[in-house]
């Protein structure tokens, strides 16, 4: 893994989520209410909503455009629901979150 | 013998003398400097003497007596200046002494806010003796004191001066209390606790500067402007290794003095332990570490092998009456699987963190005495599956009962209101039921308790099951989800009748089964606790759908589309213009609505604020066709043009929208006023919709255009605009306070059985009508702004952009 450094935990709103630019497409970074972080790709197993715009509970995000809810933890849709979304290893250090980018950059080339 | 030298008298340096006497009797000269002018005591327990509960004489640990038997030199009062590690001496303020090892254990030293008016006179931290004294000195009756700080030592500090006599107003930085050791739900109850001894309590407020006068402090400014006065400002929040001795010495320091498992410094003659040293990365405030690490120095002092490894620690408030306890780590995770348990009779809040078949975190709040038994779980790492399902009732309890979804109403006080239209108090309908009402429409007969709106039915039921136990069997009513047992009738009633004022206040009082809630009950309650305490709740973004968190309807390849107010449907060149400069500088598709304005579509996210920006220039603002609340004012043309015009339908309609703009309501709220009853702006399929006639206005609501198409019904005829404006303020107002988030005014008109009760509300009496436009009129002075002029700043510009852009980074 190569973490890269994308910017202070502060710079996300608990229980909310920002953007990451990459070359998959936007990743979205959540900061729950404990203070932990998670990366998922920014698009919905349904129908590609962002899921960066979801109400955020818990470990989990729910899809602002149909309600699906899914699990920040595996990318697993809950419920009744079935798909799955890809995640990406994150942490944070010293109040500094921290993104996997090699996983971006193999899955590019693959 | 040889000689040790101990720089600092503190509670670690106390307890590794004792060891050191234990094992090596004799081999041992040691000399003890202590900055402050006394030898060691029992630090943790100046809060029991501040608070007038113990007396400094009972917390000293060692005594003259004691440092004589074992021929300790005591320098009392005299700081250590510097250590000279090549001559292997140390240099107090009184002269030098010569060591063969040498123990650094000089404690922290508490932060200090860098505010403007830190140096005056009366601002003061909470550490040892001198500041004690000085909290108790200043504790006259009526004497006033700001703690900044809501943690351990500050809450301490103020529970203390507080049982002194003093008026005491803590502010906290963070949303709740002690939020390292509590989640916000038992920081919640902690809080109500301070409060009902009253101590006033501040959260998430940022001092920005202590005021003076001659010398003396004399108030705490927040950057709110808000002054409180002051007698005394204690700051209390955070301590600082105090490491510079070491750092000056040249020994490896990082935030503390660095020490490996033997504690012993980058100097193998230098020791250091307790609060001034750093292992592997981590620092330590509390005693029970320090107390492992004073062992492990005595033994590496006699040439035993001991080595430090860091434990879990719990945490206790010494506040009497306030019983709390937190152990290790309990922040939720993968894997990881939270059992809450809360009793809001009891005021008991408990959460367990379990990871695998492990416990690893424990919040108690209100019941404590498990604690240690959790403790010593987590601790031991023991395999709890088999007693998962009773785990959190404690090693005393087997087999446990469910959560209990009547406890909130058992729970409240006899003169909590249960029905809010005629004012009856749950005293008033338990004496109903023991003089023998015993059914529903029994109590509606004898209180009129749910006789009017009908609102209160369900809780009126809890309390017959609750009074009268298994003879009465109350039909369960769908929960708001599945979070809770409640409807949401009884979560609106009990917000107001306990004047439950927070989410975590509503989650714990009325039991929530999740530590926060999830996307259906969280845009609800945030709605609730806006609505009914405008000016106490603070709007939640994280509680709000996407659309109402940034205030642009989202589409669906995730643009947005951006609609400014058109009065009552009227626009001007002017505005025009800007409209389609803007449309072209963001390549925006251009549509005309069925709400009489205009819509620009495929805005991206990013560019949201520097779009609004614009607009706002041009004097237009949100025209909120995302929220639930006041959307569009359809009018006709009216007298002004329209040769059946009967009334200035535009000019009214414009009047209505500039008073209704920016109000929340529990859905999205359309209004249209037409200028005879050839109906050209559709009023009677609008929630309120307005019919000018030769005569006046004549009112209808309740109608709607959706898949559902609902005609308007008659609320009343009047003759001038004035009356129209407030019974339409006074209807909004009502439906905002009294219906289900997302019905529409149809539906909570037919919840209510029908526009009578309305009426005589909004219409028949004219004092509540009143009283409905004055809180509707309080509310709008909290949330009629133009959301988009607050955020078309660069703050907002920087937050609604990406985080990062990784494309370059990741195609090297
Ligand atoms: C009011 C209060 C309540 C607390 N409650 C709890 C609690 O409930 N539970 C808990 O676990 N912990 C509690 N703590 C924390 C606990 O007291 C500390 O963790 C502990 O005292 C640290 O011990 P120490 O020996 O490292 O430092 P200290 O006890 O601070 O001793 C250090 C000593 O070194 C002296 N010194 C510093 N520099 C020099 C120098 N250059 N020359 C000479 N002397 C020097 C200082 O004057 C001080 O006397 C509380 C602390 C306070 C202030
Ligand atoms: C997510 C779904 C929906 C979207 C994106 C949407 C969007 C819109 C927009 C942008 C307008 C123009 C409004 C304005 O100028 O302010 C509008 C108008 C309208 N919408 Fe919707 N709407 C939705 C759902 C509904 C529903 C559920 C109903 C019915 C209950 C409804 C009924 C109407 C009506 C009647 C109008 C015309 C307004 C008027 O005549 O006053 N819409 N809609
Ligand atoms: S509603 Fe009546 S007054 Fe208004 S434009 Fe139509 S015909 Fe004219
Ligand atoms: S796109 Fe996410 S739920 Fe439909």
């Amino acid at each position: 893994m190569s973490f890269v450094d994308i910017g202070a935990l502060e710079d996300i709103p608990a229980q909310g989520a920002r953007v990451v630019r990459t070359k998959l497409g936007c990743v979205a970074v959540f900061r729950t209410a404990d203070d932990r972080v998670f990366a998922l790709a920014d698009r919905c197993a349904h129908k590609g909503g962002p899921l960066s715009e979801g109400i955020v509970h818990g470990h989990k995000v729910t899809c602002p455009l149909h309600n699906w809810v899914f699990s920040l933890e595996t990318g697993q849709a809950q419920g009744a629901d079935t798909g799955q979304v890809q995640t990406f290893a994150a942490k944070v250090e010293a109040g500094r979150v921290l993104l996997d980018a090699a996983q971006m950059k193999t899955e590019s080339a693959a | 013998m040889k000689k040790l030298v101990v720089i600092g008298a503190g509670m670690a340096s106390g307890r590794m003398l004792e060891h050191l006497f234990e094992v090596a009797p004799g081999e041992w000269d040691v000399t003890l400097f202590n900055a402050e002018p006394r030898g060691n005591y029992n630090r943790i327990m100046l809060s029991p003497v501040l608070s007038g509960e113990k007396s400094f004489e009972e917390i000293v640990t060692h005594d003259a007596g004691w440092y004589e038997a074992h021929g300790v030199t005591c320098r009392f009062g005299e700081r250590v200046v510097s250590i000279d590690t090549a001559r292997k001496e140390v240099t107090g303020e009184k002269g030098a002494v010569a060591y063969d090892k040498l123990v650094i254990a000089t404690g922290s030293e508490p932060f200090m806010i860098p505010l403007p008016g830190r140096d005056l006179e009366g601002v003061i931290a909470y550490r040892d003796l001198e500041d004690t004294n000085r909290m108790i000195e200043a504790a006259a009756p009526g004497a006033r004191a700001v703690v900044i700080g809501g943690g351990l030592l500050g809450l301490e500090a103020a529970a203390g001066m507080r049982l002194r006599g003093m008026e005491v107003t803590v502010v906290h930085l963070m949303g709740h209390l002690m939020e390292r050791q509590l989640d916000p739900a038992a920081g919640y109850l902690l809080r109500r606790a301070l409060v009902d001894r009253g101590i006033e309590v501040l959260c998430s407020a940022n001092s920005k500067e202590i005021l003076g006068e001659n010398g003396k402090v004399r108030a705490l400014r927040l950057d709110d402007g808000t002054e409180l006065p002051c007698d005394l400002l204690v700051m209390a929040v955070g301590i600082r290794p105090a490491s510079a001795l070491g750092r000056a010495a040249g020994l490896a320091v990082g935030r503390g003095i660095q020490v490996d498992a033997q504690m012993r410094s980058s100097n193998p003659d230098v020791l250091a332990l307790g609060e001034c040293i750093e292992f592997e990365g981590q620092l330590f405030g509390l005693v029970a570490p320090l107390y492992d690490q004073a062992k492990v120095a005595a033994a590496t002092l006699s040439g035993e092998s001991a080595s430090f490894t860091p434990r879990e620690v719990s945490t206790k408030l010494k506040v009497t009456g306030c019983d709390l306890f937190s152990a290790g780590d309990f922040a939720e995770g993968p894997e990881r699987e939270d059992i809450v348990f809360r009793d809001p009779a009891r005021g008991v809040y408990k959460r367990l963190v379990l990871e695998g078949n492990r416990l690893i975190g424990a919040v108690l709040y209100g019941d404590v005495a498990d604690g240690n038994w959790f403790f010593g779980l987590i601790k031991d790492a023991t395999d709890v599956s088999e007693m998962r399902e009773t785990l959190i009732f404690g090693p005393a309890f087997q087999g446990g009962a469910p959560a209990d979804p009547m406890a909130a109403v058992a729970a409240l006080p006899a003169d909590a209101e249960i029905c809010g239209c005629n004012g009856v108090c749950k005293g008033a309908i338990v004496t109903a039921i023991q003089n023998g009402a015993t059914t529903l429409d029994a109590i509606k007969a004898t209180t009129k308790a749910s006789a009017s709106c009908g609102n209160c039915a369900g809780l009126v039921e809890q309390v017959l099951a609750v009074t009268l136990g298994d003879a009465f069997v109350a039909p369960t009513a769908r929960p708001m989800c599945g979070c809770t047992e409640h409807p949401h009738e009884d979560v609106r009633r009990l917000i107001k009748a306990k004047a439950l004022k927070s989410m975590p206040a509503v989650m714990q009082e009325l039991g929530w089964k999740t530590p926060n809630g999830c996307h259906s009950c969280r845009p609800a309650l945030n709605y609730y606790l806006l609505a009914d305490w405008p000016l106490e709740y603070k709007d939640d973004p994280q509680s709000r759908f996407v659309n109402e968190r940034n205030h642009a309807n989202i589409q669906k390849d995730g643009t947005y589309s951006v609609m400014p107010r058109m009065w009552g449907g009227m626009t001007t060149p002017d505005e025009l213009l800007a409209i389609a400069a803007a449309a072209k500088k963001y390549n925006a598709t251009v549509k005309v609505t069925g709400g009489q304005r205009i819509d620009l579509l495929g805005i991206k996210k990013e560019d949201l604020p520097h779009i609004w920006a614009d607009l706002n220039a041009a004097g237009m603002v949100s025209g909120h066709a995302y929220s639930k609340g006041l959307r569009t004012v359809k009018t006709c043309v009216g007298t002004d043009w329209c040769r059946f015009g009967t009334q200035d339908s535009t000019g009214l309609g414009i009047k209505l929208e500039k008073r209704l703009w920016g109000s929340w309501t529990p859905h999205k709220f359309k209004l249209a006023v037409t200028g005879c009853p050839r109906n050209c702006a559709e009023a009677t399929c609008k929630d309120l919709g307005v019919i000018c006639v030769e005569s006046g206005y004549e009112i209808g609501v309740g109608g709607a255009a959706g898949m559902e198409l609902k005609e308007t019904e008659p609320l009343a005829k009047v003759a001038s605009e004035e009356e129209v404006i407030d019974i339409t303020v006074a209807f909004v107002q009502l439906y905002r306070e009294s219906a289900n988030y997302l019905d529409r005014p149809y539906k909570w008109i037919a919840k209510t059985g029908g526009l009578g009760w309305i009426r005589a509300q909004v219409v028949d009496d004219l004092e509540n009508r009143a009283c409905l436009i004055a809180r509707f009129d309080l509310s709008q002075s909290i949330y009629q702004k133009d959301p988009w002029a607050e955020r078309a700043t660069p703050d907002y510009q920087r937050a609604w952009s990406p985080l990062a852009d990784l494309t370059k980074e990741a195609a090297e």
